[in-house]
């Protein structure tokens, strides 16, 4: 059934969410730490259990793989519904601080890249 | 008109559906007919639903881009942090848990210096227009780092308003230049397979942003980048009001 597997999904995102708040309360901030990271890994270790039970049923997968196409149509909505006007017309600053470190972290990327793979 | 009209207010979301539908197609259209596909469709419609938050901010004053306008509603929900969370997780079904593993350390590191590197940059860029208090500085660094940081920060350290409104512009304008800057770069800085997607969610950090410019470069690597990133902001509202904070105290 393709419910199982968007209700599969949910379980995940629930569990990891909640996971996410705790240890953001652990380390004692007022955030979500890494609920979609844990959400995600729970996900994949589940998918790993199923597989091998042989419940990795074709519809179950339809039903989560829906929301992973989906994907894209929200990061459209996402971007439509970022206050843009207000990035853009508060002042200088913020323009150059948002824009500056972004370069500076493109040009690092490379040398991350190569001096891990050299180790 | 008035009756649409009714029907479109109880169905927001619904509405939103289609209005990104319409918009991914034309998008779509314009890359392959104007464009021969040379940019993909989804970074238009992506760039394209930053133009139109642009407009929508223009109409109505608010701070939600086009979903402040009524009958866009919808769109404000269907791109709200459930759904983008919810699709970011379903992501997860395309990724291998083995390529996770294997780059992990490469993610927590990158993860590391991406928090030194916006916040380091972002504080200097608030010396150099003139600000010289370490709760300023440490709230507009923040800002550099996510637009979630930059308030949390300057919450803890009591900054005042117009800076933490300047912190959330900052981290507004990093989400959109990474969302741009992305699929535009990604072949210059080899980012093409899972570990450097990882990396590179680590160090730009920003979901909406690393997510947003992963989909338009290629969709298979939006997973790895996220799984990082997700720690990113957590990250960041641990450092900045605290370690880095006192760091920028010391210095002055």
């Amino acid at each position: 059934m393709l419910i199982y597997g968007v209700a599969l999904l949910s379980f995940s995102y629930l569990l990891g969410q909640w996971l996410g708040e705790l240890l953001g309360k652990l380390i004692g901030i007022n955030s979500n730490v890494g609920g979609v990271g844990f959400a995600m890994i729970i996900l994949m270790l589940l998918k790993e259990l199923f597989e091998r039970k042989g419940w990795w049923k074709h519809e179950m997968i339809s039903g989560i793989d829906f929301w992973n196409k989906m994907y894209i149509p929200v990061v459209i909505a996402m971007a439509a519904s970022l206050n843009v006007k207000a990035a853009i017309s508060s002042g200088n600053l913020a323009i150059v601080a948002g824009i500056i470190p972004v370069i500076l972290a493109f040009a690092f990327f490379p040398f991350l890249m190569r001096a891990f793979k050299h180790n | 008109m008035e009756e649409l009209l009714k029907v479109f207010d109880k169905n927001a979301l619904i509405v939103g559906f289609l209005a990104v539908g319409l918009l991914a197609y034309f998008s779509d259209l314009f890359s392959k007919k104007v464009l021969n596909g040379r940019i993909p469709g989804s970074a238009i419609a992506i760039f394209l639903g930053l133009v139109l938050g642009y407009v929508g901010g223009v109409f109505t004053g608010g701070d939600k881009g086009l979903s402040d306008i009524p009958i866009f509603r919808g769109v404000g929900v269907l791109g709200g942090s459930m759904f983008r969370d919810f699709a970011i997780v379903a992501t997860a079904l395309g990724a291998s848990f083995l390529l996770i593993k294997k780059s992990g350390v490469l993610g927590l590191i990158s993860l590391i210096f991406g928090i030194l590197i916006f916040f380091i940059s972002g504080v200097a860029m608030a010396w150099l227009w003139g600000y010289r208090d370490a709760v300023s500085l440490a709230t507009i660094g923040a800002g550099a780092c996510t637009y979630i940081v930059g308030p949390v920060t300057g919450a803890a350290l009591g900054a005042s308003s117009e800076v933490i409104a300047l912190s959330i512009a900052a981290g507004v304008v990093k989400t959109i230049a990474v969302t741009i800057f992305t699929p535009i770069l990604a072949e210059k800085i080899s980012l093409n397979d899972a570990g450097s997607a990882m990396a590179f969610g680590g160090i730009m950090g920003t979901s909406s942003g690393v997510a947003a410019g992963l989909a338009a470069t290629d969709p298979k690597l939006v997973p790895y980048g996220a799984v990082t990133a997700t720690f990113y902001t957590g990250l960041g509202c641990l450092l900045c009001p605290s370690l880095l904070y006192y760091l920028i105290e010391i210095l002055l």
